[in-house]
This record gives structure tokens, C-alpha cells and sequence, in this order.
């Protein structure tokens, strides 16, 4: 899946946005991957994630069952222990970093702890170069994502596919996007607020919800 | 997907939560409602919202007076306070929709999870795209548009006669009836997904021909498409291949998934081919 590639804005727009993520290959590397999944998270946690994911639920998940009292106090505690003991087939599992000091000091530990599975860095081309230089790691291959093609007109402005595309399936759609950039333009909702909605709504927990407070700041300031 | 009309309230909570726009609130029935067609059972609005199991007849008495009293309620927005929404069970084609658009449904019928494959996430055990080849994910419908798969027939159509090599394991080569000529099965060409994956495979030298091909198709379907491109680094970790190609041709790339090369072959007995 090229659930992380795709992500809008500029190489800088990347600076808080450094996804590691560990991912078995079928008939390779998959026996006995899932107990180095969960260590892979384990140590990830360490490092101050923004957020993790297993392919099935993040940190934040959709409340079943809530009572009206909801509406005015959501929980809004990031559930790891969840996430890791969440895995239970092989699959990626991936973790968000805001800063390049987290994500290579994440990656350091994940070098040495030499698990055999795959391990990819999603954010900029020279991020990523720069974390593995930290690690003293070369780089074996390189997916570069090109600018999208929109021929038709179908695509919203930079703020709402800056929000939108943190979710690489499509789940957090632009008009949820846009009713949390106007909520909280029209102080209906704080950053924060907002951001715990949308991350919500990413059932692979790579949505990153600091570089989405930062959107939602900016775009406050600056109208489109 | 399914709004139950007995537990519907109109609260217009799941409109803006779904990628493809397709719920709207009927101002004579006084209910949400999907637009079917347009609906690619991604099921956002079932899995992604939170839920109450409020009385309908109440929370509906309420929002009439608060209507009246012109209240405004700032309800969270993307909880279903009745939890309307239903999951219906799905035969083909319809099926294929869900298969593709929903991110915790297993490809049942291809017997693959995701929309693509490994690609080059796994490259360094894989050695799929290696020196001097190039990978391509070209990614329909998605952000936020959908696709339908007659349109990307016509692009499979034209890269098979272009003669690119199509990723064996990929869901999309999968329901193609002809890999030669990149014929889809046809009683899914006019089923609607958010999002779907061709994977191929070219020579260097054929990248500038490749794009191109794509961005001339690209002009005659209705969708959006994101391209991923990739290839192996030298020993040093350097690309001094496609980067330099690609900027010499003038595309810009942001951003990349970069594979730092930990992985290695564990398993007792692999299964050579697999991805």
C-alpha cells in the first residue's frame, strides 16, 4: 500500500513527519515475525511517537457505546499497550515521529535490536537520508512520490489535502477536513480538538497529529 | 452500507465523514440517506464514527425544538447518536467496491490484503525492482475522488500495449482476464472504489515514455492519480539513476519512502516468488 507516500505539501512541510515503519515479507520473513513486531513497537514507544498503528486501529479508535456526557469530555488518552497487543498476523505496523532526533534515536535502537524484517522511513527524501547517515545506515531503495495529476479539477486547496492525505487510504475525507479547518476558524474547536477527531477516523494510526495541530494553526492565520 | 430510517435523526453527523460524498440528508423523508452509486463501501461511516444508542424519538423531539427555539447545538462531529449505520452483506460485483476501499477488509477474492503489494517496502529481500529497473505505483482515485474500473481499463488497456511487465501479485492483475492486452473482468468495469494500485515494472530507459503515457491517459478518465516510482540505491546508499532522470525531466518529488535495507531472509523454507 502506498498508505504513507502520498502525502501532501512541500519537503519542509515534512519536518515534523517521520514515519518508521517494520513490514514482514510474505514467504521471506513472516515465521515467527509477530513477537519482533511488537518489540519493533515496543521500542518505538520509547522515543515519543506522535502515534502508532497496526494496520487496525491507532492510538485513538471510534468510542462505541458512548453516553451524552461525551460531548463534553471525550477521552482522548493515547492507548500504546492497545496498539501492540493489537498484532496478531503479520502486516506493518508503523510509528510517527515529530522531530529528526526522536525519529533516529528510534532508529538507532530498532538498528541494533536487528529483527531481519524490513524497516522504511517515510517522510523527505533527505529526512530520511539524514536519519540513516545519524544511524550510519546507506539506503537500498527509494520510492520517490510524484506531484498528483488532477487534470479534472477534483482536488481542494493545499489546507484540506494537507489534512486529508495524512490518512494514505482516504478515510478522513475532505469535508471532514473542512468542517474541523472551519470549526476551528470559527473557535467551535481548538486544534487539538479537531486533530483527535480526524486521527480517529484513521483506522492505521499513521495520521500524525502534531504536524495536524501545526496545519490547522497555520491555516487559522492564513485564509485560502 | 445501510442508515437504519427508524433510528436515523437527521443530525447530518455522517455527511462530511464520508470520502465519497455520498450521504446526504433528505429534507422530505427527514433522514440520511447514501446515494448508492456513489457509495464504494468503504465503510468510514460504519467503522469511523463513534457511536451513542440514544432514543431515536427522543434525540428527534429534542432537535425539533431546539430547531424551533433556533438553539445551536455543537454536537461531536463524528458521533452517530443512534448508531443508524448497518452493514449489509455484499455479493459480486458490489463486493469488489468494499475489497477495495475498505483498509480492514481482507482482497477475499484474490486472496490478498491491501491494494497493492510489498512494492519496494520489502525490496531489500524481495530484490524485486534491482539495479537499473524501475518500479511504478500508479495509484488511482485517490485523494478523495474514486475511480471506476472501466477507467482503469484504459489505462492497464495502453500500458499492455506499451509492453510494461504487471506485478503478478497485485489485486488489479488479478482480475484481469488478459495480461497481454490488460482486459479487467468485466462484470466489475462499471463498479465505483476509493482507491486502487497498478504495479509495474520497465527498464530505465523506458521511465520518460512511461509517465508520459500515463499523464496522455490520465487526460481522459475522471480521476485524480498519484504516482509512486522507485528503484535500488548503489552501494553507497546513493540513487544516482532515476533522481537525477527525474529532475532532468522535470518532476518534482517532496517525499519518499525510503527502504533502509534491515531486512534479510529468515524463514526456514521460503517461498521463492512470494511478496
Amino acid at each position: 500500500m502506498t498508505n504513507t507516500l502520498h502525502r501532501y505539501g512541500l519537503a519542509q512541510s515534512f519536518r515534523d513527519d517521520y514515519i518508521i515503519f517494520a513490514i514482514p515479507s510474505k514467504g521471506k520473513n513472516d515465521e515467527g515475525c509477530i513477537p519482533k513486531l511488537k518489540q519493533f513497537l515496543r521500542i518505538c514507544i520509547k522515543h515519543n511517537p506522535s502515534n502508532i498503528g497496526n494496520g487496525n486501529r491507532g492510538m485513538l479508535v471510534p468510542e462505541k457505546n458512548l453516553g451524552p456526557a461525551a460531548h463534553w469530555k471525550r477521552d482522548c488518552t493515547p492507548d500504546w499497550e492497545a496498539v501492540i497487543e493489537g498484532i496478531n498476523k503479520p502486516g506493518t505496523v508503523a510509528a510517527v515521529f515529530t522531530s529528526e532526533e526522536s525519529a533516529s534515536a528510534c532508529f538507532k535502537e530498532v538498528v541494533e535490536a536487528d529483527f531481519g524484517i524490513s524497516v522504511n522511513i517515510s517522510t523527505s527524501v533527505e529526512n530520511a537520508k539524514r536519519v540513516g547517515e545519524n544511524c550510519g545506515i546507506k539506503r537500498h531503495s527509494v520510492e520517490y512520490a510524484l506531484a498528483l495529476r488532477d487534470p479534472h479539477d477534483h482536488l481542494p486547496n493545499s489546507q484540506i489535502l494537507g489534512l486529508s492525505t495524512m490518512c494514505g487510504h482516504g478515510m478522513v475525507s475532505f469535508n471532514m477536513a473542512k468542517k474541523m479547518l472551519d470549526m476551528v476558524r470559527e473557535g467551535r474547536r481548538t486544534p487539538e480538538q479537531a486533530v483527535a477527531t480526524l486521527v480517529r477516523l484513521c483506522p492505521c494510526g499513521i495520521y500524525n497529529p502534531e504536524r495536524a495541530t501545526r496545519l490547522l494553526e497555520e491555516a487559522r492565520k492564513e485564509q485560502r | 452500507m445501510i442508515i437504519n430510517q427508524k433510528k436515523c435523526v437527521a443530525c447530518g453527523n455522517c455527511v462530511p465523514v464520508c470520502p465519497m460524498g455520498a450521504i446526504y440528508v433528505d429534507t422530505f423523508t427527514k433522514r440520511a440517506q447514501i446515494y448508492d452509486d456513489a457509495c464504494v463501501e468503504c465503510g468510514t461511516c460504519f467503522r469511523g464514527m463513534s457511536t451513542e444508542n440514544l432514543n431515536p424519538v427522543l434525540v428527534r423531539t429534542i432537535r425539533r425544538i431546539a430547531k424551533w427555539l433556533q438553539f445551536r447545538f455543537e454536537p461531536e462531529p463524528d458521533v452517530c447518536p443512534t448508531s443508524a449505520f448497518e452493514m449489509n452483506d455484499l455479493e459480486m460485483p458490489r463486493l469488489i467496491r468494499q475489497i477495495f476501499s475498505d483498509p480492514v477488509v481482507e482482497h477475499t477474492s484474490t486472496g490478498i490484503k491491501g491494494r497493492g503489494t510489498e512494492e519496494v517496502k520489502t525490496n531489500d529481500v524481495s530484490l524485486r525492482v534491482d539495479t537499473g529497473e524501475v518500479g511504478y505505483t500508479i495509484e488511482f482515485g485517490r485523494p478523495g475522488v474514486g475511480v471506476r474500473f472501466s477507467e482503469i481499463q484504459e489505462m492497464t488497456r495502453t500500458l499492455a500495449r506499451n509492453g510494461v511487465t504487471f506485478e503478478k501479485n497485485n489485486p488489479i492483475t488479478h482480475l484481469m482476464t488478459d495480461v497481454t492486452t490488460g482486459d479487467l473482468r468485466s462484470d466489475i468495469l462499471n463498479e465505483k472504489i476509493l482507491s486502487a494500485i497498478v504495479e509495474i515494472k520497465t527498464q530505465i530507459n523506458e521511465v520518460e515514455n512511461v509517465l508520459k503515457t500515463v499523464n496522455d491517459v490520465n487526460q481522459n478518465i475522471d480521476t485524480v492519480i498519484a504516482i509512486g516510482i522507485s528503484t535500488r540505491c548503489n552501494g553507497e546508499g546513493e540513487d544516482t539513476s532515476l533522481a537525477p532522470l527525474l529532475d532532468e525531466l522535470g518532476h518534482t518529488y517532496n517525499r519518499a519512502k525510503t527502504n533502509m535495507g534491515l531486512g534479510r531472509i529468515t524463514n526456514k523454507i521460503e517461498v521463492s516468488g512470494s511478496k
